[in-house]
């Protein structure tokens, strides 16, 4: 008969503490073996998934109990014993149903209070949900949480699985607000580490000596103030993503080093002779433009080959026709539900507003326009006025686009600006013009024809009397 | 008559996995289970396909073996072979057990060890 363990964790808390409890309130199947990889415990839910139990199992090699294809064609175990860093892989296994399962396994090992390896742990995970999520039934214009239906975009949600797929550095390119951190993620999200951590570094927010020490740790008395070892971002992104964004403002100190790392995947902490072996895949990403920089002499050629390896460019919003109306609906919905109102949606005018900006924060900026309207809004619809007045200042120029559905739409549908709103004058102003201006020529314009009657040229423009008085004022209009 | 017994093998042991193992033990016993003849065949790939083709080709009777899918369980019961399934252990203890009647699908015959000992 075997007598099974009845373990507690001592000096913990006050009282000894039930470790079979513990370990079976973890949704993971968990797997503890010794050095010999032999199953010392198990908790309910590996129970649950394998069909072992703790009697059945105890005592017994881990490969005839997980029965996994990683166990016998590359066991983590035996990878982990000349090394300690711990090992996620996706493997399958068969249960004691005969049911083959998809799993990923997350090996660790023991560690004693001398640093010596006393057994491992193993945690293995069902991923049979998230394989059977099909990506492209779900998000017919989107990849992730990216919205787009434009060419440009189209050919990057058909390139963005297979990138996710491979374990190649990438480098995405693109404007300010174009979505760099959304595809980074996304990345991560849809690949082999999604399990691991993914770990975001802006390398132009923190001087040198900081991002230095953030990024890659230091030992403890490596400098003054470092008084104790840290383990810095790409130990922390073992088995993940680590993304850079802002890589064209990394220092050319910090350049070479991440070229060490990405040539032998060792990091060495600030003060230390002691490197980590780091499985990390890297993810960078600009707004600036790498090439220019590399002949200027500010960013290492090198560098720029080695993440380079597979590149994302994102256009800019004012490229990507059609796609600003179903931005706009998609931040109207998500807007109008998180902040519960009661909005039908954007009035003929401000919709004409909106599809015809420049939107130089990308959709970034488009996001916070349809945020602030949003909120700003008591009505059904939103007006012009619900809009930020950087928008009115702005007269619809020449050097405006206006994407070719856009443009067909607005014909078929020719604006009927009523009289007194804010665009009367249809004919395209010109650039140097601003909103002050416009007024002025708004109240001119309700003054004759309400023959100088100031209440009736008020009630024209939409204003109140004083407000309209005031402003005569303000643009001198009475001298 | 002789009766044809297939152990796929992982080292000394009865492979953990059907579609895994790349050794196959083929023991050829005569009336009386008299050993006859015991070859080891070595496949090409680990591959559940091939190895159900190589039991159907050898018309073999009994199967002991690890974790084996439903799908291939299923079809070798068809085939009216006999399966001891999800065995563990040394594959001459699984034999020696089933030569005495004495094998059930699902038995753990390994040693069983913690830090060394024995449990």
């Amino acid at each position: 008969m075997i007598r099974l363990p009845s373990p507690l964790i001592e000096s913990l808390m006050t009282n000894p503490i039930d470790f079979t409890h513990l370990i079976d309130e973890i949704p993971l199947g968990v797997l503890i073996l010794d050095t010999d990889r032999r199953v010392v415990f198990l908790n309910r839910a590996f129970e649950v998934l394998s069909g072992f139990s703790l009697t059945m199992a105890y005592g017994m090699k881990c490969y005839n109990i997980l029965r996994g294809t990683a166990c016998i064609a590359n066991c983590p175990v035996l990878s982990m014993k000349n090394d300690n860093r711990s090992i996620s892989c996706k493997s399958d296994m068969i249960n004691l149903n005969r049911q083959r399962l998809p799993i990923r396994m997350t090996t660790a090992s023991i560690l004693d209070d001398q640093d010596h390896t006393k057994g491992f742990i193993e945690t293995i995970e069902d991923i049979r949900l998230s394989q059977n999520i099909d990506w492209g039934k779900s998000a017919a214009y989107s990849f992730a949480n990216i919205v787009g239906r434009c060419p440009q975009m189209e050919k990057i949600f058909q390139t963005l699985p297979v990138l996710a797929q491979s374990d190649a550095s990438i480098l995405i390119t693109g404007e300010t607000g174009t979505g760099k951190d959304l595809v980074a993620e996304a990345i991560h999200q849809t690949s082999g580490r999604e399990s691991g951590p993914f770990i975001k570094i802006n390398c132009g927010a923190l001087p040198e000596t900081l991002l230095e020490s953030e990024i890659f740790g230091h030992q403890k008395g490596a400098f003054t103030g470092a008084v104790e070892n840290k383990p810095g971002r790409f130990k922390l992104a073992h088995n993940g993503t680590i993304f850079l964004t802002e890589i064209g403002d990394l220092p050319r100190p910090l350049q070479v080093k991440l070229l060490t790392f990405l040539d032998d995947k060792i990091i060495y902490p600030l003060g230390s002779t002691k490197g980590f072996r780091a499985n990390v895949r890297i993810i960078a990403a600009t707004h600036r433009n790498l090439e220019q920089m590399v002949k200027q002499g500010s960013f290492r050629k090198d560098l720029l080959f080695r993440l380079n390896v597979a590149r994302i460019h994102l256009p800019p919003l004012r490229e990507r026709d059609g796609d600003i109306r179903l931005l706009i609906d998609h931040f109207f919905n998500y807007y109008k539900q998180q902040l519960d109102k009661k909005i039908n949606g954007f009035s003929k005018n401000s919709l004409t507003i909106l599809l015809n900006y420049n939107y130089e924060g990308n959709i970034r900026e488009l996001k916070n326009i349809v945020e602030y309207a949003v909120n700003v809004s008591n009505n059904l619809m939103i007006e012009p006025h619900h809009l930020p007045s950087y928008l009115l200042d702005l007269p619809p120029s020449n050097e405006f686009r206006r994407a070719p559905i856009e443009r067909h739409a607005m014909t078929q549908n020719p604006d009927p600006i009523p009289e007194g709103a804010l665009f009367r004058n249809p004919t395209p102003l010109n650039t140097q013009e601003k909103w002050p201006a416009v007024q002025r020529e708004m109240i001119i314009d309700a003054l004759r024809k309400s023959n100088g009657k100031k209440n009736k040229a008020a009630e024209l423009l939409g204003w109140g009397r004083s407000t309209l008085w005031r402003k005569i004022k303000l643009f001198k209009i009475d001298s | 008559m002789i009766h044809k017994i297939t152990i796929p093998l992982y080292h000394e042991e009865v492979a953990p996995r059907f579609d895994l193992a790349t050794e196959v033990l083929i023991i050829l016993l005569s009336k009386g289970n008299i050993i006859e003849e015991k070859k080891t065949i070595v496949l090409p790939r680990p591959s559940a396909d091939d190895l159900c083709h190589l039991l159907l080709a050898e018309t073999i009777n009994t199967l002991i073996c690890g974790a084996i899918e439903e799908e291939y369980y299923q079809f070798l019961k068809w085939k009216k072979i006999d399966i001891y399934d999800s065995i563990a252990g040394k594959w001459s203890t699984a034999f020696s057990r089933w030569e005495k009647n004495k094998l059930n699908p699902g038995d753990l015959l390994s040693e069983r060890t913690i830090e060394g000992t024995y449990v």
